[in-house]
């Protein structure tokens, strides 16, 4: 059954950090000036953040994290449950949430753990930690969900390097008999090449061929543990799927459409993002973008812009969200929550 | 679904192309324009105008955009 509840959770915070450094898509090399032009009014991303080399997706959470946890009055030792979502994890053993758990001071009773997903990943990520949570009456949560993409691209790739940015996250979760998350999750594994990283993992190990340049069609230069991506069957893949999921879930669970507040996108591509939009008729008001100066970062863009286009509003309101994440997996879906005056800082630079 | 009203919003897709330069005949992927972003324009016109999906496949099978109409129209 792809369409849920979690009952019993809250979402009481949300914070999230950049890396300073920015880079500009009008200086991109492998474009020309029209093309510059053209990408970034279709595609919507102009600034993208860059972790400089040693700092990991990890360590922007954790910054976040911090942040977060400096605004609410919690207890670490009652943080019972904590959740690393990741495609970029400090090590391939051990599963990075130990560290992080360790780096919170959080007790050694706390589940951790790592979950490998990524533009559906911060969906995902709440449906798993509220379902642990529900049944520890008292406790907290926090979900990490937070990626350095920008590590697994090739810089003379056109058709990846303009899209990928990093962000690290931090959600902060409650046992609270009030809430209630309503989720619609699915996954298509048939077109799991679509977004992939071919190389480096145990199907097909590490070797010296796999650190080849090969140029596949002019502006289009990686090796085999860069991330290669299809962006006309992603694009339609999105346009195909996501609309669908969403009407499902508020049709199963009899939520009014013209109710939600905002509807939160995973931060792929402004023109499908559009075009989904306009499918499900709703008005562009509903719809915060943050892929201007943030670009897509993964499994954190949703987070993300919660914090950076809707932090007064959270923070000081009540508000009803439909948030929805597609793409590698392919992996994707949507979940609707309602949030009160939750703490949300602002964004960090580190 | 007709030609000509599929041609007129495959030339609204475009900025600098001029929209005599579409025509039934024109191989649209020798336009200087056309390149990977102005195909996802145009899968995104087709899918919101026609309500069809179109591939990678298609769009380098139809070498004209009467063949690209006809591949539209037979989906």
């Amino acid at each position: 059954m792809a369409v849920f509840s979690v009952p019993n959770i809250q979402v009481k915070g949300i914070s999230a950090a950049v890396p300073k450094q920015v880079e500009d898509n009008n200086d991109f090399a492998l474009l020309t000036e029209t093309d510059r032009a053209l990408f970034i009014k279709t595609v919507g991303i102009r600034y993208r953040r860059i972790a400089p080399a040693g700092v990991t997706a990890s360590d922007l959470c954790l910054a976040a994290a911090e942040n977060l946890l400096a605004g609410l009055n919690w207890g670490r030792d009652e943080v019972r449950v904590l959740v690393f979502v990741t495609q970029t994890p400090d090590y391939i053993i051990p599963n990075t949430a130990s560290l992080l758990q360790e780096k919170l001071g959080l007790s050694k009773t706390c589940i951790a753990f790592d979950v490998n997903l990524g533009c559906s990943g911060y969906v995902y990520g709440l449906s798993i930690t509220g379902g642990l949570l529900q049944n520890m009456p008292g406790a907290k949560a926090l979900l990490l969900v937070g990626d350095i993409s920008t590590a697994t691209i090739s810089m003379r790739d056109k058709s990846t390097a303009p899209l990928f940015s990093d962000a690290g996250t931090a959600t902060a979760l409650e046992y609270d008999k009030e809430g209630v998350i309503h989720f619609n999750l699915q996954t298509d594994g048939k077109e799991f090449d679509d977004i992939i990283i071919p190389g480096g993992g145990y199907r097909n190990q590490l070797n010296e061929k796999q650190l080849k340049y090969t140029e596949y069609e002019k502006g289009i230069t990686r090796n085999d543990l860069h991330m290669k991506l299809d962006g006309i069957k992603i694009f339609n893949f999105g346009l195909r799927e996501v609309a669908p999921n969403i009407e499902k879930l508020l049709l199963e669970k009899g939520i009014d459409k013209d109710s939600i507040d905002y509807f939160v996108f995973h931060q792929a591509n402004l023109l499908m993002l559009e075009s989904i939009r306009k499918k499900l008729k709703v008005a562009p008001e509903k719809v915060p973008y943050s892929l201007y100066d943030y670009g897509n970062t993964s499994s954190a863009t949703i987070p993300v812009t919660m914090v950076s286009e809707l932090r007064e509003q959270l923070e000081t309101e009540r508000v009803k969200l439909l948030l929805s994440g597609f793409g590698v997996g392919l992996s994707w879906g949507s979940a609707y929550i309602e949030t009160k005056n939750i703490i949300c800082p602002k964004m960090i630079e580190i | 679904m007709e030609l000509e009203d599929f041609i007129n919003k495959f030339a609204g897709c475009f900025n600098q192309t001029s929209a005599t330069a579409i025509k039934p005949e024109t191989e649209f992927r020798k336009l200087d324009e056309w390149g990977s972003m102005m195909a996802l324009i145009v899968i995104a016109m087709i899918d919101a105008d026609f309500g069809k999906t179109i591939t990678s496949e298609d769009l380098k099978n139809a070498g004209t955009i009467a063949s690209l109409f006809e591949i539209v129209k037979n989906k």
